[in-house]
């Protein structure tokens, strides 16, 4: 196999360790900012699944908004509500175990079934050149977001707002 | 390149790793964490299926990206709410939060 | 790259191409990591004290060295000396880290700065969202620091400076989408290429945005309440001795050079200059080292612009800082935005190749209807304080 190849595998195995490593540390870790930021390690894994997959400016997307923003108002919702800080207390409730089981169980459902279906992969061609290289220029999602996706941006857009606005009224403090 | 399935399977294990959280904690905030681990493995599967069957066209990336919004937007709402309520109540653990029983 | 790639294949002719630009990438990341963060803190504390000091009609350090210049080793002495002291309920691997998480947010900032012709770490071709991405990073760090060290100041701290850091991303961002939409690419490269006339004057509202916001972001004077010396408990950082404060100090300024270092490449031309692609090749060695220069050139005199305004200008109060990022940066940048999204799409101007003049109109023009319908509001307004600041009582 060629050294690029060897090079791509490697680093797939290492963010594959952190992202699924962050993700068990969420829901093993009994200090509840421990798992967030287990949480924020998980999407550091994933900016660079995104980056490995050629979807450059997904991955800055990523970033900014997971982890620059999101992750951020989890750390503060953790420190705003201390509940659970005690750590004698269980961070789990009464159904764990069959909680687990059920996740593993869809999990070896979901492997079997992926493993027998036949994707329709592309062929060597086109899979060389895919159309948002990191090298390409941004214009293209532009074009596409403002083109054949306007409505979903612009419903987007409104939701956003929205939110905005209901996240302002819910989180102030009634004046009594 | 690395072969369509091992991603495929990765992002099973995510979203997985997501549900147990989300059933099995009892916290809220854990909760909406596993709801976001899930949301990550959707995305990571649209983008997998993009490079792979068809990297011409941008779908997969848009859509991988209005699920992100929506998850910054939901996120945003949820952490609100969690908050109001721990004010009036003073937990935001789920197994107490019992006020609308039948 | 491309110029020191060749010389270092001329120099060892054994080394095939793509080692040597391993191996010069790796020089330069560790260059960057390693070599930076000593040479900026200390060339730069001691320039402030220096400057600040004069600003203040006093002299400053002149005991350590002649004139002073081996202040910044006494004092990374004395940092390296203190005893390290860690509370006894903090939590221990947050503790540890958020200092380190600090300095790796602002260092991965520098791989994208262009600091001579050729000469960038990765020529993003969206520098500048990255940019944007990495430095939510720092806010992180500052979450880990207040929550990590058992004291209630020291959380209520972290909030506020992650309220102003969160707050003054957004015009931040405004200020870079203005450069963008008249730049046409996110690249930073294609930035510095599109400034023949430098965008400080077709934007000197994006470039006025961009410059208050930054030095909000840092944390220094004149928004540092949080942090400064002076205050009762200072901040953060206040549970942190030894190496540890230190890792933040130089974070900061890091963060400080390398704000100014944006400044200069989106604003005044980054590496571009009088001789430079005309007489002086881009692509030469000699040509590199003109560029580096410039840029050295460029960047110290915003560095000593934002010295100034911390040397004169009193602190703000946090409610004011952030009704002032809020209510003032964010709605005017909105509205220059739309302003030269405007003046780009008009056809007579683009044609004419007199863009740049509409440009500087409208940002005038968008600059002095805001400073007027502040100082009317002003004099309408009962509070004290608004209309000392607006100059309504003359």
């Amino acid at each position: 196999m060629p050294v690029y190849q060897i090079v791509h595998v490697i680093v797939f195995l290492i963010l594959t360790v952190m992202t699924l490593g962050g993700a068990l540390g969420v829901v093993v870790s009994r200090n509840l900012f421990h798992s967030a930021l287990f949480l924020v390690l998980s999407f550091a894994g994933v900016v660079g699944y995104y980056v490995l997959l050629d979807a450059g400016f997904l991955a800055v997307v990523q970033l900014l908004i997971y982890i620059g923003a999101i992750a951020i108002l989890i750390l503060f919702a953790v420190m705003l509500t201390r509940g659970l800080m005690d750590k004698r207390q269980s961070q789990t409730n009464q159904q764990w175990l069959i909680a687990g089981l059920a996740a593993l169980l869809t999990f070896i459902v979901l492997a079997v079934v992926l493993w027998q279906v036949d994707w329709p992969v592309a062929s060597e061609q086109v899979l060389a050149s895919p159309s948002m290289a990191i090298g390409a220029k941004g214009s293209q999602l532009g074009q596409d977001l403002l083109g054949t996706y306007v409505i979903p941006f612009e419903v987007a857009s409104v939701l956003l707002f929205v939110a905005l606005i209901g996240a302002v009224i819910l989180a102030r403090e009634t004046e009594s | 390149m690395i072969p369509l399935y091992w991603w495929l399977i990765v992002a099973a294990a995510l979203f997985c790793i997501g549900l147990y959280a989300v059933l099995s904690r009892k916290n809220a905030i854990a909760i909406l964490m596993g709801v976001e681990l899930m949301l990550n493995a959707v995305n990571v599967n649209l983008v997998a299926f993009w490079r792979y069957i068809t990297p011409q066209a941008l779908t997969g990336q848009v859509f991988a990206m209005f699920v992100i919004t929506i998850a910054a937007a939901e996120a945003a709402v949820g952490l609100a709410i969690f908050i109001s309520v721990y004010r009036k109540h003073g937990t935001i653990d789920v197994e107490k939060l019992d006020i609308m029983r039948w | 790259m491309d110029t020191i790639v060749l010389w270092l294949t001329n120099l060892i002719p054994q080394m095939s191409e793509p080692v040597a630009r391993l191996v010069v990438h790796l020089v330069y990341a560790g260059v960057l990591s390693f070599v930076a963060p000593v040479v900026v803190v200390v060339a730069f504390t001691y320039m402030e004290r220096k400057v600040i000091a004069r600003i203040q009609d006093r002299v400053g350090p002149n005991r350590a060295g002649p004139l002073g210049v081996l202040q910044g080793l006494a004092d990374a002495v004395k940092m390296l000396t203190k005893e390290d002291i860690t509370p006894q309920n903090a939590d221990r691997p947050v503790y540890n880290l958020a200092p380190g998480i600090a300095v790796i947010g602002v260092i991965l900032i520098y791989a994208v700065l262009p600091f001579a012709p050729g000469v960038v770490g990765a020529d993003l071709n969206v520098g500048v969202l990255y940019i944007v991405a990495v430095g939510g990073i720092g806010t992180m760090a500052v979450l880990m620091a207040g929550w990590s060290s058992d004291n209630k100041y020291s959380m209520l701290s972290a909030f506020r400076v992650v309220a102003q850091m969160i707050s003054y991303e957004i015009p931040v961002i405004i200020a870079l989408l203005m450069v963008v939409l008249v730049a046409g690419s996110m690249q930073m490269g294609e930035i510095i290429a599109a400034q023949d006339v430098p965008f400080l004057f077709t934007l000197p509202l994006a470039f006025f945005i961009f410059f208050v916001a930054t030095i909000a972001e840092i944390g220094r004077s004149p928004f540092d309440l949080l942090e400064a010396e002076s205050e009762i408990v200072a901040g953060f950082h206040v549970e942190y001795s030894g190496m540890k404060f230190a890792f933040f100090f130089i974070g900061e300024y890091m963060h400080l050079f390398v704000g100014a270092g944006l400044v200069t490449t989106l604003f005044l031309g980054g590496w571009r200059g009088p001789l430079l692609g005309n007489v002086v090749s881009d692509a030469s060695l000699f040509g590199m080292l003109l560029g580096f220069v410039y840029f050295l050139i460029k960047t110290v005199f915003v560095i000593f612009l934002m010295i100034w305004v911390r040397g004169t200008l009193p602190r703000f109060r946090i409610d004011h800082l952030l009704d002032f990022g809020w209510k003032f940066l964010v709605p005017v940048g909105l509205f220059g935005l739309m302003a030269v999204a405007l003046i780009l799409k008009l056809p007579f101007l683009s044609s004419s190749g007199l863009q740049w003049v509409g440009l500087l109109v409208a940002n005038v023009a968008v600059i002095v209807i805001s400073l007027a319908l502040v100082s009317m509001a002003a004099r309408r307004s009962r509070s004290v304080a608004l209309r000392g600041v607006a100059g309504a009582d003359r």
